[in-house]
C-alpha cells in the first residue's frame, strides 16, 4: 500500500496550518503561517479570504516536502476551520467581495437584536436550535448584501456565492465545487437542524437568496478531488474546529465531552442521533455527520475568557512574564486567600447570557498577596467550566464521568486537578495535542478506507496524563456556592 | 570578545540606576553606533537580561538579570514549551517520559506523560529522583549540576563511588545522552538526553523509562533506535528553546 498519511488543513482564527498524520493518528510533519487580521472599526475582525487560500496552496506542498512524502502517498484530505466566517466572492473571477467577515465579528449587532423581536425570529430560532445572536453567519450575509450595492442582484443570480471558510476552501481547492458541511451550516440560522438542509423560511426571514448557498454534505465522507494545492488527492472531510477537535478526541459516544482550552474555551458533550434543545442557555450544534448515517449532536457551553484571563495578567497586570508563569505564582500560596476573580470582561456568556455584567475581583483583604490572585486567575477557567458542565448535565440528562481536555492550557497541572477537584470527575489529557487537525484527518482517512471505522480511531487514542478529583466535597460546595456569590456581583454593571 | 565586554558596559549602565533608556542615549553614553548598540540590546533583549518597554521602546534590566543565581527557566514554562515533542517521544517509544530539572541536589519531575498503553499510572510531576541513579540526573550530572555529597546504593548496580560516578559522566559527555540500568529499581531502566537553551545552557533533561527487557537488547545495551527517540526529542525542545542547531 503506498497510501501512507493524510493530510488536514486547521484553517483557524490566527493562522493555517497544514499536518500530515500517519496511520497511528501521530504528527510527522507541520507548516503553520499567520494571516493579516484586519480591524477596520471598533468590533470590527476581518480576514482576506485570498490570503488565506494562497497560504493553504504553499502549506500543503510544504507540510508534505518536510514530511518527506510524496502526493500520491496521501489517502486523503480533511479540513477543520473557524467557524462562522463569512466570505462572499465572484462565481466567474472566483475573487472575494471584500473581506471575509469573522466569528469575533459584531458588526451586525443592531440588526441582530432589532431581528430578534421581529416576525418569524421564534421559527428561525426553533429550526436552527440557536439564538440570534452575531456570533453565527446568516445575519453577516445579510450585513454584506446591504453594504455592497448591487450585491442583492447578483446573489439571486447566483453570481456571487457564499461559504464558511471550508466552502471557500473546497472551491478552491476543487476549481468549483460549492459544498458545506453540516457542522459549518449548522452555523448559519439558515439550517433546518432536523432535515439538515436550508430553510427556506429562515432564509426568507434574512432575504438570503438560495442561489448563493452552497449544497449542504455530510461532514465525512468524500466532497470531491482536489484539482490544486493537493492534485489528485481526495477531500474526505470538513469540521467546524471545535467539532473536529470532538472527533480527534474520539468523543464518539452519547455523553462523552471533551473542552479545550485556549484563549477561550470549548466544551461540547456529544447528545448522539438526539437534539438536546438547551433551556440553560447551551447551545445546540450538528457534532458530525458520517455519509449515509444520522448525523451525531451536541450540545456546546463556550466561555470566553480563559487563556486570555492568564494573558491579561501578563501583559496589562504584568505580574508574570509568560503565561506558564501563572502557575509557579499560583503555587507560592496554598489556597486562594478567600479572593475570587470573575473575567466577566464583556458580559457574561454560558449559561448566564448577562451583556451588561462585568468583571469583579471580590474577597480583598490585606492578606491578598499577587499568588492569591494568581490561584483566582486560575481557578476561574475551572469554575466557569464547572458551571457549563452543570448546565449539560441538566439539559442531556446524561451525568458527566470524565473530561477529556485540549488546548495549550493543558499544560497547567495546578489548573487541571483543580478543574478535577470542582468538577468531581477525572480529567483526563490525550497522547495528541493537536486535537482539532486529528480529527479533520480522521474524518477524511474515515472517508476514504484508511482507517476502517470508528473503533479503529478509539484504538489510536491515549491517555497522556490524568488528574483524579481530590477534593473534599464540603469543601467543594463551599467554593462554589462562593464562587457563585462573586458572579452575582458581577451583575447589572452596566447602566442602561 | 569586544561584543561581550560591550554588552556587560550595557548592563552596567542599565544597572546604574539611571532607571529606562533609549537606544539613543545608551549608544551616546558608551560611544558606540547605533547599529552595534541595536544588535546588542536585541541579543541580550533575547536572552531576557534585557527589557524593552512596549510604550516607549526604552531598555531597562530584564527581570532574567535579577534572578541570575537561581536558575532562569521556569519550571512551567519548560513543561509548556516541551508538551509537544514529549508526546511524539511516548508514541514512538511507547514507554513514559519525563522531563526534569535540578533541584536542590535532586531532580525534579516536571513533566510525565504516561507510557500510551492505558493502564492505570499517576502523575508524579513534582516529585524528586536521586541524581546519580537515574539518566535524567545523570544527563543532568554530566553538564554541570553539582553532584550529591552521598551516593545512597539502591540496587547492586547503583553508582557506588564519585570515581565512578565521574567516569560515568566523562561517558555521557562523549556520547551526547545517558542510561540507567536497573541502577534505582530492578527491572527498570531509563535513557535520557539533555535539554539546552540558548547559548547551549542544559535547563533540563528528557527521558524514557520501562521494563528493562524493552529498553535495552540481549547484551543489557540500551536500544539504539530508543536511543535515537530520546535525542530527537531533546533537540526539538532545544531548538524551541533557542539552542542552536547543532
Ligand atoms: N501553563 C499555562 N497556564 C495557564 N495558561 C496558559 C498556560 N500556557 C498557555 N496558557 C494560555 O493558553 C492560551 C494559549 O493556548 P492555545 O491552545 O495556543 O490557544 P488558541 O488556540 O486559542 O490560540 C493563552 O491564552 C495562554 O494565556
Amino acid at each position: 500500500m503506498t497510501e501512507r498519511y493524510v493530510v488536514a488543513i486547521d484553517q483557524g482564527t490566527t493562522s493555517t496550518r497544514c499536518i500530515v498524520f500517519d496511520r497511528r493518528g501521530q504528527l510527522v510533519s507541520l507548516a503553520q503561517q499567520e494571516h493579516k487580521q484586519y480591524y477596520p472599526k471598533p468590533g470590527w475582525v476581518e480576514h482576506d479570504a485570498a490570503e488565506i487560500w494562497r497560504n493553504v496552496e504553499r502549506l500543503g506542498p510544504e507540510a508534505l516536502r518536510r514530511a518527506g512524502a510524496t502526493i500520491d502517498q496521501v489517502a486523503a484530505v480533511g479540513i477543520a476551520n473557524q467557524r462562522e466566517t463569512t466570505v462572499l466572492w465572484d462565481r466567474t473571477t472566483g475573487q472575494p467581495v471584500g473581506h471575509a467577515v469573522v466569528w469575533q465579528d459584531t458588526r451586525t449587532d443592531t440588526m441582530v437584536s432589532e431581528l430578534d423581536t421581529a416576525p418569524g425570529a421564534e421559527g428561525v430560532r426553533h429550526r436552527s436550535a440557536l439564538p440570534l445572536a452575531t456570533y453565527f453567519s446568516g445575519p453577516r450575509i445579510r450585513w454584506m448584501l446591504d453594504h455592497h450595492p448591487g450585491l442583492q442582484e447578483r446573489a439571486e443570480r447566483g453570481e456571487v456565492l457564499f461559504g464558511t471558510m471550508e466552502t471557500w476552501l473546497i472551491w478552491k481547492l476543487t476549481g468549483g465545487l460549492h459544498v458545506t458541511d453540516v457542522t459549518n451550516a449548522s452555523r448559519t440560522l439558515l439550517l433546518d437542524v432536523h432535515t439538515l438542509d436550508w430553510s427556506s423560511e429562515s432564509l426568507a426571514f434574512f432575504g438570503i437568496p438560495r442561489a448563493m448557498l452552497p449544497e449542504v454534505r455530510p461532514s465525512i465522507g468524500v466532497f470531491g478531488t482536489a484539482t490544486a494545492a493537493f492534485p489528485g488527492v481526495r477531500i474526505g472531510a470538513a469540521l467546524g474546529d471545535q467539532q473536529a477537535a470532538l472527533f480527534g478526541q474520539t468523543c464518539f459516544a452519547p455523553g462523552e465531552a471533551k473542552c479545550t482550552y485556549g484563549t477561550g474555551s470549548f466544551l461540547l458533550l456529544n447528545t448522539g442521533s438526539e437534539l438536546v434543545r438547551s433551556t440553560h442557555g447551551l447551545l445546540s450544534t450538528v457534532a458530525y455527520q458520517i455519509k449515509g448515517e444520522p448525523a451525531a449532536y451536541a450540545l456546546e457551553g463556550s466561555i470566553a475568557i480563559t487563556g486570555s484571563l492568564v494573558q491579561w495578567f501578563r501583559d496589562q497586570l504584568e505580574l508574570i512574564t509568560s503565561a506558564p508563569e501563572i502557575e509557579t505564582l499560583a503555587r507560592t500560596v496554598t489556597d486562594n486567600g478567600g479572593c475570587y476573580i470573575v473575567p466577566a470582561f464583556s458580559g457574561l456568556y454560558a449559561p448566564y447570557w448577562r451583556s451588561e455584567a462585568r468583571g469583579v475581583i471580590v474577597g480583598l483583604t490585606s492578606y491578598i498577596t499577587k499568588g492569591h490572585l494568581a490561584r483566582a486567575v486560575l481557578e476561574a477557567s475551572a469554575w466557569q467550566t464547572r458551571e457549563v458542565v452543570d448546565a449539560m448535565n441538566a439539559d442531556s440528562g446524561l451525568a458527566l464521568k470524565t473530561l477529556r481536555v485540549d488546548g495549550g492550557m493543558t499544560a497547567d497541572n495546578l489548573l487541571m486537578q483543580f478543574i478535577a477537584d470542582v468538577l468531581d470527575v477525572p480529567v483526563v489529557r490525550p497522547l495528541a495535542a493537536e486535537t482539532v487537525s486529528l480529527g479533520a484527518a480522521y474524518g477524511a482517512g474515515l472517508a476514504v478506507g484508511y482507517w476502517p471505522d470508528l473503533e479503529g480511531l478509539r484504538q489510536n487514542w491515549h491517555r497522556a496524563a490524568q488528574w483524579l478529583p481530590t477534593m473534599e466535597a464540603g469543601k467543594r460546595e463551599t467554593e462554589y456556592a462562593n464562587w457563585q456569590r462573586a458572579v452575582a456581583r458581577t451583575f447589572d454593571w452596566i447602566q442602561a | 570578545m569586544q561584543s561581550i565586554e560591550r554588552a556587560a558596559a550595557v548592563l552596567r549602565l542599565l544597572a546604574g540606576g539611571a532607571g529606562r533608556l533609549s537606544l539613543g542615549e545608551i549608544a551616546r553614553s558608551l560611544d558606540l553606533a547605533k547599529g552595534t548598540t541595536h544588535g546588542i540590546l536585541q541579543t541580550l533583549r533575547k536572552v531576557g537580561f534585557v527589557e524593552q518597554d512596549r510604550a516607549s521602546g526604552q531598555y531597562q534590566l530584564g527581570a532574567a538579570m535579577l534572578r541570575l543565581g537561581t536558575g532562569y527557566l521556569d519550571v512551567n514554562e519548560l513543561r509548556s514549551r516541551s508538551i509537544n515533542w514529549a508526546d511524539p517521544l511516548a508514541a514512538r517509544s511507547g514507554e513514559a517520559v519525563r522531563i526534569g530539572t535540578v533541584l536542590e541536589g535532586q531532580v525534579l519531575v516536571v513533566h510525565h506523560v504516561f507510557r500510551p498503553d492505558d493502564t492505570f499510572q499517576t502523575l508524579d510531576v513534582g516529585s524528586l529522583l536521586p541524581m546519580h541513579a537515574t539518566a535524567l540526573g545523570k544527563a543532568l550530572l554530566a553538564y554541570g549540576a553539582t553532584p550529591p555529597a552521598s551516593l545512597d546504593r539502591f540496587t547492586s548496580r547503583t553508582v557506588g563511588t564519585q570515581r565512578e560516578l565521574a567516569a560515568a559522566l566523562q561517558v555521557v559527555r562523549e556520547c551526547g545522552w545517558s542510561a540507567d540500568i536497573e541502577e534505582l529499581t530492578p527491572g527498570e531502566a531509563s535513557i535520557a538526553a539533555p535539554i539546552r537553551a540558548y547559548g547551549g545552557l542544559v535547563v533540563g533533561a528528557i527521558g524514557i523509562s520501562g521494563h528493562v527487557e524493552r529498553l535495552c537488547d540481549s547484551r543489557y545495551h540500551p536500544r539504539p533506535q530508543l536511543v535515537a527517540n530520546v535525542r530527537d526529542a531533546a533537540r526539538a525542545v532545544s531548538r524551541d528553546l533557542g539552542a542552536a542547531r547543532r
